[in-house]
């Protein structure tokens, strides 16, 4: 039993990163229905981000809870930054093209940010620095969870909230639903389309940095290839939950990172080997997509003609 | 449609004028001038470019030394270096390359199995000698004979450990970790099963990981159920400083193994502490005081900034081999060459001495290294020896047998000092 | 002169050409005449890219679905006749020696080739039969994770490699690969300029209305997916059986990307446009080797190391800039491809949409006339 829910605490965990990020994807797809392929790589920019800010500040010559707080706020501002730059650069020149012209963009952007890391920061992994000290807690029997993975529920549940009060209590929120829910009649009622589409790609992009900073302290690996798969999952984790809707990117993140541990600590029981993990999500993503498109929370929209 | 075809024929045939050398020729690459090209190819920038990028850097040292003092017979050599992002269809691409247009009289590389495998016949067919200084699958070097290593391989190497867990650490029961995408994980871990099996123990479970698993707990959680002795890791760095933490976390403290894949600076920063009570088998170990390694250790150091690891200790060897067989064959005719190479013996490198053996496979002791993170450094342990050499007592497996390696083995004079266990050397 | 004949002379023609090139790759090169080993290489390669580009063309940018797992396709065709090969190509060839030896290993190419392209074949449809169901984006992540799916399963096979790799008996030279890149013009040519074709393309401009004119949308895009993994499959024997190596490495997502930005560059409805995108894509990083170094402030720089980072870069000014490529779906030279119809409020006076696709064209009309309205 214990280990069962030793299994289940480590995949909440991932899964809270993967919410984190599929909050982005969701946002960006509802108010312009573009996948934003880049997504994935921003929570790597965001990991990097804290990166440097952690050893150029100083940081992780004395680890302080102050300094994790400024990276974290740090790379979320960076990150949200950079979101900002390329949907105004990139993404907005192509916005009146067909959805294939505006996919290619995001792939290519994907590629961009990617391989340009790659060539600043050579591929070699780097470790980020420890600015939180993790402990063991044992909950039962062999059951534990450390520090840092109590801490990426709570920062994850903070910022979750956060973005809920910000789209439901907020001017600026409901403008985002507006939009999301039909741009051109926005449009005819004053909302300044092009600033509430900025907004929504610096607080997706900031989410993402925050998952990233929070990954790298659990797991202080980074490379600037981490987004790819990670950034994969999380859009499964948003189409799992109905994309556009964000309490369904949350339950999705949480539950393909609960069924990829699973699979990888029982999965041998029934003839996967824990190494077809990456295959779950996809696995997940295609059963959904055949079986019910909408999501798990998401409303079947029928197409007008 | 027809037009189109003539005139795309007609586009080709101009570019191809530019493409048409003389053929027929006899296929010797003789000397060109004064300078003495090698090629050099490995992974730059894709997902293993460390690897690439500290083979670059040994190799370059080398050169550089070489070259100051004022190269192989009068001649300087020049390195011609190719990226192939870790992608055998490139590595394929790049060493006909470095071949065919820049005309490279010998080439070094590379470091994952699946490149060397995917090149090495495009050297051999070109009659151009390949030395490959990490590859450690055994089916590199049956490729042909103008293909060698400098290191020794997978299963010398996964028996060294199998050996070690068994007779020293008393281990009668282990668990494998291996990657799954890496052909380098999966020979260790076969031949530390074979081997750990033949000397009565019992591998309990193998689990794997890929390169992009965010965490191991899974796995991990599995092994901790069923409690073995011993956990090898045969895999690499950027993964395993991570696994050890996560086994810490999950309180599983029985000693951890593994390969000389764990050898990098950066396996400190991403292991911590948790990296204490672990041992891996290496090639040579940098606080070994003997002058030839702490030379190169300093000079590396104040080239490149870091401490040197395992993959550029290597490649200095290898581009020193190849130097030191140029001079022997008195050129670089492609024949004599080949047979120089093969014919080293003896050679004393930093990451040990080096003989290759009938298949061109460095026959040359491993080391065994014990973690010791609060120093950020290996300790030395003990020398395991390849089996059935004429230099090795039956007994060498033992602790001691660092003792009886040096008394019967004429030519482990680096091993002589790297003999004190307590003897940790400042960098 | 029938055309008929004339069909025939011009394949002639083609394939003495591809032969005499193919002789000057050779070691003792054609009456003393030859090509390197390494731009040999590269010529193959320039085919095998070719029949990947227009393959992928027949399922993006003419039937305007949005495949980007073209790599798996690849694989399963690369890695089903090198199994193939391996194992009973000996066989096989002492079975045909009676013919002699060239013709004999022909005979095994072309049972690996027929084995590929059927494999890769089923794979499209299983692939495609529940995926194109779906719209634009989401097609665009199921062929991705088909692609990295199909990757990992091949990588656990033990029989085929592994991680170690996969050595493949060398029965292709590039007078098979140039034959069967000129065949896959020919085919998919044909299959455009024909009804079917129109159908196709129908789909592409508005499926919707093609739906209700009676095109039988599932089954028509069903089958260019199923024809153009076919061709990849061929695409990758071919690979296979010139590289003499597999490797799963060689077939990741940045493959599939590869061949997306090669049919892109070149304009996504125009077969002339992903040959002209092949050439340029496989040729452009070898170029950008041949680059010197630079120093920038001490530090050495090497442009060959940029190659992806320039790559995406087109890509997205591309995008930007020309989004329908070089070519957009007009072909090179001949007119044999009737340009979308043109509309009476065409923006300019000839009603020149240079080549952008009507889909396109209409949104953007659309958004405008609405920013007309607002204003």
């Amino acid at each position: 039993m214990d280990t069962f829910v030793q299994q289940l605490i480590n995949g909440l965990t991932i899964g809270s990163i993967y919410a984190l990020i599929a909050l982005g994807y969701t946002m960006v797809y509802g108010i312009l229905r573009l996948i934003n392929f880049a997504h994935g790589d921003i929570y790597m920019v965001g990991a990097y981000a804290g990166f440097m800010i952690a050893t150029s500040a100083g940081f992780a010559a004395n680890p302080s809870a102050f300094g994790f707080v400024v990276t974290l706020i740090g790379s979320m501002a960076i990150a949200a930054a950079i979101g900002m730059a390329i949907e105004r650069f990139a993404y907005r020149p192509v916005r009146k093209y067909s959805k294939m012209t505006t996919l290619i963009t995001a792939i290519g952007m994907s590629l961009f940010i990617e391989y340009l890391f790659v060539f600043i920061f050579s591929g070699t992994p780097r470790s980020f620095p420890e600015l939180l000290p993790s402990q063991n807690v044992t909950l039962f029997g062999n059951a534990t969870i450390s520090t840092s993975q109590i801490l990426i529920f709570l920062v994850s549940i903070a910022l979750m909230v956060l973005l809920q009060w910000i789209i439901y209590k907020t001017k600026i929120g409901k403008a985002m639903r507006a939009v999301s829910y039909n741009i051109n009649s926005a449009k005819l009622m004053g909302i300044n389309t092009d600033f509430v589409i900025a907004f929504t790609f610096a607080l997706g992009s900031a989410l993402a940095a925050a998952g990233g900073v929070l990954t790298a302290q659990y797991n202080p690996k980074i490379e600037p290839l981490m987004g790819i798969m990670t950034g994969l999952k999380a859009f499964v984790a948003a189409v799992l939950g109905g994309i556009g809707n964000i309490p369904g990117a949350v339950l999705g993140g949480l539950l393909i990172g609960a069924a990829e541990t699973l699979v990888v600590g029982y999965g041998s029981y029934v003839g996967i080997p824990s190494t077809y993990r990456d295959a779950v999500a996809f696995a997940i993503l295609i059963l959904v997509l055949l079986l019910r498109p909408a999501g798990l929370l998401g409303s079947n929209v029928q197409e007008k003609v | 449609m027809i037009r189109f075809f003539l005139a795309i024929s007609l586009v080709c045939s101009i570019f191809l004028s530019f493409a048409c050398v003389q053929k027929g020729g006899n296929g010797t690459t003789a000397d060109t001038g004064d300078t003495i090209k090698v090629g050099v190819y490995g992974d730059l920038t894709g997902q293993t470019s460390s690897f690439g990028q500290s083979t670059k850097n040994g190799i370059e040292l080398a050169v550089e030394e070489i070259n100051n003092a004022s190269g192989v017979n009068g001649k300087k050599i020049q390195l011609i270096v190719e990226d192939d992002q870790g992608r055998p269809e490139q590595a394929k691409t790049v060493v006909s390359k470095l071949i065919n247009q820049d005309k490279v009289q010998a080439v070094l590389g590379e470091v994952a199995s699946t490149n060397s495998l995917a090149a090495a016949p495009v050297a051999q067919e070109a009659k151009i000698p390949m030395i490959s200084p990490s590859s450690t699958n055994p089916k590199v070097t049956e490729v042909g004979d103008y293909i060698s290593r400098v290191c020794f391989i997978d299963p010398f190497q996964g028996s060294v450990m199998a050996k070690f867990a068994s007779n020293t650490l008393k281990a009668k029961t282990a668990a494998i970790l291996g990657d799954v995408n890496s052909d380098y994980s999966k020979g260790l871990t076969q031949f530390f099963e074979e081997e750990f099996t033949k000397l009565g123990g019992r591998v309990v479970t193998k689990e794997a990981y890929t390169q992009t698993d965010p965490d191991f707990k899974g796995q991990l959680t599995k092994i901790r159920n069923l409690n073995p002795d011993v956990i090898y890791i045969p895999g690499y760095y950027g993964q395993v400083g991570i696994i050890a933490r996560q086994a810490r976390e999950l309180g599983m403290n029985q000693p951890l193994l593994g390969g000389d894949g764990w050898d990098s600076p950066e396996l400190w920063k991403l292991g911590g502490d948790s990296l204490k009570n672990a041992y891996i088998s290496n090639h040579y170990s940098a606080e070994n005081p003997a002058p030839e390694i702490q030379n190169f250790v300093n000079a590396y150091k104040a080239k490149f900034g870091v401490v040197p690891d395992s993959l550029a200790a290597l490649a200095y060897d290898a581009a020193k081999v190849l130097a030191d067989a140029i001079k022997r064959a008195g050129g670089t005719d492609s024949a004599k060459l080949r047979d120089a190479i093969n014919a080293t013996k003896n050679f004393s490198g930093v990451t040990g001495t080096i003989s290759l053996d009938a298949n061109r496979n460095a026959v040359k002791p491993a080391v065994v290294l014990e973690l010791n993170p609060s120093a950020g450094a290996f300790k030395y342990k003990e020398t395991i020896a390849p089996e059935g050499s004429a230099t090795t007592a039956p007994s060498s497996n033992s602790a001691s047998g660092a003792n009886t390696n040096s008394s019967a083995n004429a030519n482990t004079v680096a091993n002589a000092n790297s003999m004190p266990a307590g003897n940790a050397a400042n960098r | 002169m029938s055309t008929w004949l004339r069909n025939f002379v011009a394949a002639a023609v083609i394939i003495a050409i591809l032969y005499v090139i193919n002789a000057m790759m050779s070691s003792t090169g054609f009456f003393g005449i030859g090509i390197d080993d390494y731009q040999a290489r590269l010529l193959v390669f320039i085919a095998i890219n070719i029949i990947l580009a227009v393959s992928l063309n027949l399922i993006n940018g003419i039937t305007g679905q949005f495949s980007i797992g073209h790599a798996g396709f690849m694989a399963v065709g690369a890695y089903a006749s090198a199994y193939f090969t391996v194992t009973y190509g000996r066989a096989v060839e002492s079975a045909f020696g009676f013919l002699g030896e060239t013709a004999a290993s022909s005979v095994v190419l072309i049972v690996a080739i027929v084995i590929g392209a059927l494999v890769a074949a089923l794979m499209g449809l299983i692939v495609g039969i529940p995926s194109l169901r779906l719209k634009g984006d989401y097609l665009a992540i199921v062929t991705l994770g088909f692609a990295e799916i199909i990757r990992i399963v091949i990588l656990n096979i033990e029989a085929v490699g592994g991680a170690t790799g996969y050595q493949v008996p060398g029965y292709a030279n590039f007078l098979w690969v140039g034959i069967f890149a000129v065949i896959t013009i020919v085919v998919i040519h044909n299959i455009a300029k024909s009804d079917a074709g129109r159908a196709l393309v129908s789909i592409r401009e508005d499926e919707l209305a093609a739906e209700a004119m009676g095109v039988n949308t599932t089954r028509y895009k069903v089958t260019s997916f199923v024809i153009g993994s076919a061709f990849a499959g061929v695409a990758g024997v071919l690979f296979a059986h010139y590289n003499k190596f597999l490797s799963t490495n060689d077939f990741q997502f940045i493959k599939s990307f590869e061949i997306i930005i090669m049919i892109v560059i070149g304009g996504m409805g125009s077969i002339t446009g992903a040959i002209l995108g092949a050439i340029i894509v496989t040729l452009l990083p070898e170029l950008l080797r041949q680059l010197p170094d630079i120093q920038v402030a001490g530090a050495t720089f090497r442009f060959a190391d940029l190659r992806l980072v320039i790559f995406a870069l087109i890509l997205i000014l591309t995008m930007i800039l020309r989004p329908q490529g070089i070519l957009g779906t007009r072909e090179f030279g001949l007119n044999w491809l009737k340009r979308p119809m043109r509309t009476p409020e065409g923006k300019s006076p000839t009603g020149d949409d240079g080549g952008v696709p009507i889909a396109q064209q209409a949104e953007a009309r659309h958004l405008e006339s609405e920013e007309d309205k607002n204003a």
